[in-house]
């Protein structure tokens, strides 16, 4: 189980913090999506589950175990924008190996074309970006997903094909998922609950 | 070229740009000595006319950016662009948009990218205007956007994606311009500042300018457009009014309809495949790899029809658009005996 227990986290010294005393519990091959305005520390709160920041209070346990300071770490984030999260100078075969051993199967369920990993990341759209960011932190020991608006840039149709893809790769693999997205229609369609952020949080439990 | 038909059309229906036939290939280089032509846009039409919002929908990598690039003059120096361009009735030629850019016509680029990281986001939004004007109107905007005044001091990445589109906007509107161009503004915005946004376009566009939104957002281009221009692989399949995505029997392309049955609210169901590279473009009709209806007709070429209010670019379409009258009318009859069931149950 991925669990967060009374996170805090401020930017800025002497302001009132983005997250006050936020748990969330997400069980594996449970898809919990959060609904929250713009500014609200969606992003924030993923960031923490990811361990790319770190809380000033509270505590982010993977299967039990605090996150691993390096080496694999079994929480993956995908971002919003995927041509922020590719380094430019890299052809996009070198990309998708940042995330350990490629596999041709996930690969090929995500629409990747053989034709697209020659080239530069700025070849590329962000929808055709995004397959690789997916792919890139689905490796081995992944077990939990944070999808951070991952298809508020793809078309409809893409959007509908990566995430029948991701569903099937987590359902296969029972990876846990937080999605965060500004269409309540999208999460009601993918998650198997969906919540908002204030209803996690201290001062929400207590209203 | 005779370009008199288009000033007087200018003054018929006061377009505010009009696109003709507009088509964008990339040369690449292929080994040492060769290159290749790589056709990106190939015979697209729009126009928007005063006090319109017209949207260009289209999936990701269809080309929709490199369009908004076009019209800019923006594209990289490897890219050649033909066809006709029209701002207020008259060429836009490069040296035209050079001096239009920014003024006149203003982008909404794509992508938080386009922020300097380095330089507050209130100096960036006031870059071209630094005096006191400037800066009254960047307040002006700020509080428009529900930006909180402190914001102008933070850098980009001290803000949230959405506050960041807003910034952008901000940036576009300064110098108030005639043209909109939107390049995908709303994404990471939440549905009340997706609905601010578009309201301030409509409020822009009312106006007497125009605003060419290009978005892959369907939902959101039937919301807050016209009328809508449906971009597969480099062209415009389908241009029809906003009010027609009502229902998937008003669609007149195959591609229009497999999109609208896709939305998260419409079932969700994905049409296999992608768009076709540019380098393998099929014969004849774009979509017809992916078409269910796909027949040995669509390998030819495929010319523009008007079908009701709107234009396609498919073929099967206009045999069948007789029935879907037929269907519609039923449907615009059986809606209208609802809503006066629910009158007379109402009045109860």
């Amino acid at each position: 189980m991925l669990e967060a227990d009374n996170l805090i986290f401020s930017y800025r010294r002497r302001e009132l913090p983005v997250l006050d005393r936020v748990s969330l519990q997400v069980k594996p091959g449970e898809r919990v999506g959060i609904f929250s305005p713009s500014g609200s520390g969606k992003t924030t709160l993923l960031k923490l589950l990811s361990g790319y920041l770190l809380p000033q209070g509270g505590k982010v346990l993977a299967d039990g175990k605090p996150l691993p300071r390096s080496g694999f770490c079994p929480v993956q984030m995908v971002w919003q924008h995927p041509e922020r999260a590719v380094n430019s100078r890299l052809t996009m075969g070198k990309i998708l190996a940042e995330g350990g051993k490629t596999d041709p199967r996930l690969e090929a369920l995500f629409g990747i074309e053989v034709d697209w990993k020659r080239r530069y990341p700025e070849e590329l759209s962000g929808g055709e970006l995004q397959r690789f960011c997916i792919v890139r932190a689905l490796g081995e020991g992944t077990r939990y997903l944070l999808a951070d608006e991952i298809t508020a840039m793809l078309d409809m149709i893409t959007q509908a094909q990566v995430w029948n893809a991701l569903l099937e790769e987590m359902e296969r693999r029972q990876i846990g998922l937080v999605a965060v997205s500004h269409s309540r229609e999208l999460l009601e369609q993918v998650c198997t609950r969906v919540v908002g952020l204030e209803e996690l949080s201290y001062s929400g439990v207590k209203r | 070229m005779d370009k008199k038909p288009i000033a007087e059309s200018y003054r018929r229906n006061a377009a505010i740009l009009e696109i003709q036939d507009l088509s964008v290939t990339f040369r690449q280089r292929k080994g040492l000595f060769q290159s290749e032509d790589l056709p990106v846009i190939s015979r697209l039409n729009v126009t928007v006319n005063q006090g319109e919002i017209v949207a260009v929908v289209g999936a990701s990598g269809s080309g929709k950016s490199l369009l908004a690039h076009g019209i800019m003059g923006i594209l990289p120096v490897n890219a050649r662009i033909s066809g006709e361009m029209n701002f207020l009735g008259e060429p836009l030629t490069t040296e035209r948009i050079c001096k239009l850019r920014g003024k006149e016509i203003a982008l909404v680029p794509q992508g938080v990218t386009y922020l300097d990281p380095l330089m507050k986001v209130g100096a960036q939004v006031r870059e071209q205007q630094p005096g006191k004007e400037g800066k009254r109107r960047q307040k002006e905007l700020f509080s428009a956007y529900g930006l909180p005044e402190k914001t102008e001091e933070r850098y980009p990445f001290e803000c949230s994606g959405g506050m960041n589109r807003r910034i952008l906007l901000s940036t576009a509107l300064m110098e108030r311009p005639k043209l909109i161009v939107a390049d995908e503004p709303t994404p990471g915005m939440d549905l009340g500042q997706a609905k601010r946004a578009m309201a301030d376009f409509r409020a822009f566009a009312s106006q007497g300018n125009g605003v060419f939104l290009i978005t892959h957002d369907l939902p959101l281009a039937i919301s807050a457009a016209d009328r809508i221009a449906v971009f597969y692989a480099g062209t415009t399949v389908e241009e029809a009014p906003s009010s027609d995505f009502a229902s998937e029997a008003l669609l007149r392309h195959p591609y229009t309809r497999a999109l609208w049955r896709a939305m998260p609210q419409n079932g969700f169901q994905a049409i296999p495949g992608t768009q076709p590279y540019v380098k393998d473009m099929p014969k004849g009709c774009v979509f017809g790899p992916r078409c269910p209806k796909f027949t040995k007709e669509c390998l030819g070429d495929i010319p523009m029809r008007a079908v009701r209010q709107g234009t396609v670019r498919c073929i099967l379409q206009h045999d069948e658009h007789k029935i879907r009258e037929a269907r519609e009318s039923k449907d615009a009859q059986k809606a209208q005996e609802e809503r006066e069931v629910q009158k007379y149950a109402g009045g109860r």
